[in-house]
């Protein structure tokens, strides 16, 4: 296989990577843009996802799609439901006060992590990909699902995109952002609208655990890498800025797949976690930051 | 005087410990001690003067590695050791410090977070010198400070103390100082203190390399008094530690970093008998903390009771 | 008039400030004699707070230079400028509200001299009448004397000049009284500017008076010049004076 084609492989794993990227971000983004929180517990809703699909398709019988689909369906609801609770519970009594958010959303890390190692231990296990096509490209076979999970990325960004700009739910959500006091005073019920934007954002994350989960296999402390990533995606792109977000995730994540083919991972991520820093040191407005959705 | 008198009382009691305790607790509050210097370093940081980092864990990293990689590969005894631990870890502070503080609250968060991940990555990085995170356990023949020899308990236990109770001293001593009083003011109320004349980035810089300082002893002591030095010391976990301690303890109090030390450590020693879920504990000790008592056991009793608490 | 013949302690040039369109501060000129009590007016908007920001250092000059007995100090920090003599009080009230009235002041003292602050302190304390107070907690003294607590802590500062941003909103009348009494007290060693909506006070305190109005200066002179001027009339005091 030549050079180009490798860049090509290279590029496609990168694809795959920013997908997956581009919805943890995007939900990431949501929360901090609307609610101005630091979620650090974001990754965990990423890895409750994997796990609960996991334990959703080995509780269903039948073909493997069948169980995927329900997955796909039923981890990202309880995920949600799980971060508005967390949402009304706790950050909401704490007023959303900045530091003390974050040392509560630390507390919600650890019980999360350790949540998923009693119930569902210290293994990584896979889960079964809903169908194993392989598309046969000139060069090299390709996984017909990794394509998949490409396509599937682009169909819900497309839809949050509509949802946010389109509905009236997400004029809600976009003005509470922009400014709480004069949402309020518009009747907005700026309470459930954080309750949502965090489960909206805590879905986002778990979905794209859901179809990462056959590819990469469900771990309790896969979270970690996620969280970063999808720091770093966001703080680049501009925080508050969606279509930065996205943007970002697709660079980072061709870079990251890219120079993880060619160059060290760990590297890779060396340079990743800088480039953040000196960016919130020197640009703090990332790449498209001002803008709204 | 007055002031001093609590720490004094507690170097005392550590001292006298020595005469009493078994093998199995001394070598405990020995660590708790070390950790308990770190965690007054972030104290007076975060408690003091109110900076959130969530990137400790590359000063202490910092100033472990440097002692260990120069006793490993240079054959440099624990007393330099230490030296080099602690100025690799204000070091650290600095060059982060410098970058960092142009930016405040939750930027300021993240950027120390990235850095001190970057750290860790680059240890990884480096594995073939620093064994990543199998780690390196270092010969007892190079954890002497000239006759005495580190890995024994009770010298083990009274370097720990004698660093303590340094780190101790010099706390009691800045929180009472002029500077002591800019750094609370800077915490309280940045706006107001820029407009009497203190620079906010100057006194934030001095405040974090003091921390670095701190957190760069303890982490070259740690791994000198206990042969190890290994890249979990510098991962998350043991940025958000100290965080963890100060708050329970109390955060803006002298003797705060110490009790929430020892409290922690031994609550989830006791917990590990009960469950393995260790985790849970620190997250639902935080949570807790967190909703009902954000100011600790110390802060909470000076707040009500004993306003005389340094 | 004894302002005109006295030095000038600070003074600005052409200076300019933008936000996005908005001209808050346009090429505004701008002389401070020493020993002065000066006021600055002018509607809602005009741009007087900014302009004070300026002045202060708490927002970055676009263009104009500002010099403070005779050394220019456009490109100094806000903290510095305070160094250097100039002290400015917060429209919205800005103290240390968990620390004691008496820690308040002694980081003032703090910033100026070495050694024990608190005989310092407790003198600015007595200027203002809050010397019984020195260990209430700041946040708990009512709204007028939080606003006395601010004066005291920029006269605890020795500045050359005291900048006071609408230092009587929200006093009661016998509140007012004092803060007069205050003011004339601390003029002519330190040199006051003050931005006032309130006119009583302003025409009684004030030996001249600016008026700005979008960002420029449409006036200065002393308070009868000022109540007689027609274009300040129309833009500001309407026809009740």
């Amino acid at each position: 296989m030549g050079f180009g084609a490798f860049f090509l492989l290279a590029s496609l794993e990168g694809l795959v990577s920013a997908a997956v990227l581009a919805l943890t971000a995007a939900g990431l983004s949501l929360v901090f843009g609307v609610m101005r929180v630091v979620n650090v517990a974001h990754g965990e809703f990423f890895m409750l996802g994997a796990v609960l699909a996991s334990f959703v398709t080995s509780f269903l019988p039948g073909p493997p799609a069948l169980g995927f689909l329900a997955a796909l369906v039923i981890a990202p609801c309880l995920v949600a439901t799980i971060a508005a609770l967390s949402d009304r519970l706790i950050l909401k009594r704490l007023n959303y006060d900045p530091d003390a958010t974050i040392v509560a959303t630390i507390g919600l890390l650890y019980i999360f992590q350790q949540a998923a190692l009693s119930f569902y231990g210290p293994e990584a296990r896979p889960v079964p990909a809903p169908f194993s096509i392989r598309v046969q490209l000139p060069w090299f076979g390709y996984s017909g699902y990794k394509l998949a999970v490409i396509a599937a990325a682009v169909v819900v960004l497309a839809g949050l995109w509509l949802f946010l700009t389109r509905t009236r739910a997400g004029l809600v959500m976009r003005a509470t952002q922009i400014d709480r006091e004069t949402a309020t005073a518009f009747g907005i019920d700026t309470g459930r609208v954080y309750a949502g934007v965090f489960a909206l954002g805590a879905g986002l994350a778990a979905l794209a655990a859901v179809l990462i989960v056959p590819i990469q296999q469900a771990h309790y402390l896969m979270g970690h890498d996620p969280l970063l990533l999808s720091f770093i995606t966001v703080i680049i792109g501009g925080l508050g800025s969606l279509r930065g977000t996205l943007v970002a995730a697709l660079v980072i994540g061709l870079s990251d797949g890219i120079i993880s083919v060619f160059f060290s991972p760990t590297l890779a991520k060396i340079i990743a976690t800088l480039l953040v820093a000196l960016v919130l040191v020197f640009r703090p407005q990332g790449l498209f930051g001002g803008a709204k959705t | 005087m007055r002031d001093f008198a609590l720490p004094a009382a507690l170097i005392a009691v550590l001292w006298a410990a020595t005469m009493v305790l078994p093998a199995y607790h001394e070598g405990n509050l020995a660590r708790i001690m070390l950790l308990a210097t770190y965690a007054m370093g972030y104290n007076i940081a975060f408690g003091y003067t109110g900076l959130l980092s969530l990137g400790h864990a590359l000063f202490f990293g910092a100033g472990m590695y440097a002692a260990g990689l120069a006793a490993e590969y240079g054959g440099v005894p624990a007393g330099p050791g230490l030296a080099l631990g602690l100025l690799g870890g204000g070091a650290m502070a600095l060059a982060v410090g410098l970058l960092a503080l142009r930016t405040t609250g939750v930027s300021f968060l993240i950027v120390t977070m990235m850095f001190a991940q970057a750290g860790y990555l680059t240890i990884l990085y480096y594995t073939p010198v620093t064994r990543g995170e199998e780690g390196i356990v270092l010969a007892s023949a190079l954890r002497r400070i000239g006759p005495l020899d580190l890995s024994a308990d009770d010298t083990r236990y009274l370097v720990a103390l004698a660093i303590f109770a340094a780190g101790l001293v010099v706390q009691a001593a800045l929180v009472r100082s002029r500077f002591g009083r800019v750094m609370v003011a800077m915490r309280e109320n940045e706006e107001r203190s820029r407009m009497l004349g203190y620079s906010p980035y100057r006194v934030k810089l001095i405040a974090l390399v003091i921390s670095g300082l701190y957190a760069g002893l303890a982490g070259a002591a740690y791994g000198l008094l206990f042969g190890y030095v290994g890249a979990g010391f510098a991962a998350i976990q043991n940025s958000i530690a100290p965080l963890l301690w100060v708050l329970l303890g109390g955060a803006g109090t002298v003797l705060g970093p110490f009790l929430g030390t020892a409290a922690m450590f031994y609550l989830t020693d006791l917990a590990s008998t009960i469950t393995t879920a260790t985790l849970m504990v620190t997250g639902v000790a935080l949570l807790i903390l967190v909703l009902f008592a954000p100011k600790g056991v110390l802060g909470t009793i000076r707040d009500r009771w004993a306003p005389w608490l340094p | 008039m004894a302002a005109m013949t006295s030095s000038v302690i600070l003074s600005a040039r052409g200076l300019t400030r933008h936000f996005g369109g908005l001209k808050a501060v346009d090429g505004v000129d701008f002389d401070l004699a020493q020993g002065e009590i000066h006021a600055l007016i002018g509607p809602n908007g005009a741009g007087k707070t900014t302009f004070v920001s300026l002045l202060s250092g708490r927002i970055p000059v676009q263009s104009g230079t500002i010099t403070l007995d005779g050394a220019d100090i456009t490109r100094k920090p806000a903290h510095a400028r305070v160094r250097a003599g100039i002290a400015y009080t917060f429209q919205i009230t800005s103290i240390y509200a968990r620390l004691p009235v008496f820690d308040n002041v002694a980081l003032a003292v703090q910033s100026r001299h070495r050694g024990d602050p608190g005989p310092r302190a407790r003198a600015a304390l007595a200027r203002v009448g809050l010397e019984t107070r020195g260990a209430q907690q700041a946040g708990t003294l009512s709204y007028g004397h939080q606003r006395l607590l601010e004066v005291a802590m920029g006269l605890a500062l020795e500045p050359k000049v005291l900048i006071l941003d609408e230092p009587t909103q929200g006093l009661a009348d016998s509140e007012i009284e004092t803060f007069k009494a205050l003011v004339r007290s601390v003029a002519p060693e330190t040199t006051v500017l003050l931005i006032e909506h309130n006119m009583d006070v302003v025409m009684d305190l004030a030996q001249r008076i600016t008026v700005l109005n979008f960002g420029q200066r449409l006036a200065i002179g002393t308070p009868d010049q000022i109540r007689a001027d027609p274009q300040v009339q129309s833009a500001y005091l309407g026809d009740t004076v």
